[in-house]
């Protein structure tokens, strides 16, 4: 079983690399794009505890360590293999 | 005044710090390893700069959860002075111990590079023997420097002064971006300050400034 975990900024938080991705996009011609944010994306693997276990751990994870309460978001989904 | 430079896995500017007090100032110090926890016999405590745990995650958010993390919050919270310097001022951020966050640069880029500082908040023991406004050069060092924090958090700061140091308004003058030129902020209590810029390394003239060193000689009251 995984978690998949995706961490962004929160809105109103200003991503100076969303932005300059976005740039570089438009340089190149890709173009009828509003906006670029960019974040994170972690996986977490888990064996022989169900699934409400492995979403209470992961949310535990999310809360404590891998988002910042102050400027991210995180969002998850728990996955069988 | 005894010291403290607490040492994480990636610090570099320990010795810089370490050097201001020994050296310099002839007061006493130790490098405390992160996995100690009694703090009890310093009476101040440097968290200096470097990249703690490589920056991994965030800067600042695997060290904030080390052992003497604890100590160092408890200490705080007793009025002892903890001083977090660049790494040492995303730590902080990151326990809890100063509000608002420190994102990536505004153009994105590390920063090595001197700046101007004016002194703000002159209530604190940090800055106490220095005059408001003063300009102070030293360097900065850092890819997440950029001060941010909510419209309410800013107030805050504003209203019970604890802005201890703003980049200068000249052009080019907040490299960082940093919201309302914030260099550096002081809790509630004024004991523990936070900032981006390096006092340390500009502590001798052979540095390219002694600025730095009049924030270290008002810790210990000899202005």
């Amino acid at each position: 079983m995984k978690a998949k975990i995706y961490i962004s900024y929160k809105e109103g938080i200003l991503d100076p690399q969303g932005k300059t991705i976005s740039h570089a996009l438009d340089t190149i011609g890709i173009k009828k794009i509003n906006s670029v944010r960019m974040g994170k994306y972690i996986e977490m693997e888990f064996k022989g505890i169900s699934k409400d276990k492995a979403s209470e751990i992961t949310d535990e994870s999310c809360r404590k360590l891998l988002a910042n309460p102050n400027t991210e978001t995180y969002s998850f989904e728990i996955v069988e293999e | 005044m005894h010291f403290a430079v607490i040492v994480f896995p990636g610090s570099n500017c320990d010795h810089d710090a370490y050097h201001v007090f020994r050296h310099i100032l002839d007061v006493p110090v130790n490098f405390v390893w992160h996995r100690e926890t009694d703090l009890k016999k310093y009476d101040a405590i440097i968290i200096p700069g470097g990249f703690s745990y490589g920056d991994y995650l965030r800067t600042g958010a695997i060290a904030r959860f080390s052992p003497v993390m604890e100590s160092i919050i408890k200490e705080a919270n007793a009025g002892k002075p903890v001083f977090g310097i660049c790494n040492g001022f995303q730590i902080l951020i990151e326990s809890g111990l100063l509000p608002g966050a420190l994102i990536i640069n505004q153009d994105v880029r590390f920063l090595s590079q001197d700046v101007t500082l004016e002194v703000d908040s002159t209530d604190s023991i940090y800055t106490r023997s220095l005059k408001k406004g003063r300009k102070l050069t030293m360097p900065i060092a850092h890819k997440q420097g950029n001060f941010i924090a909510d419209e309410d958090t800013l107030k805050i700061l504003e209203n019970e002064n604890r802005i201890a140091f703003r980049y200068s308004k000249n052009k080019n003058g907040n490299p960082n971006g940093s919201t309302d030129r914030i260099a550096g902020i002081l809790n509630k209590e004024k004991n523990v300050l936070g900032m981006m810029p390096h006092p340390e390394r500009a502590v001798e003239s052979i540095l390219g400034s002694d600025d730095g060193i009049d924030i270290f000689k008002s810790m210990i009251g000899m202005a």
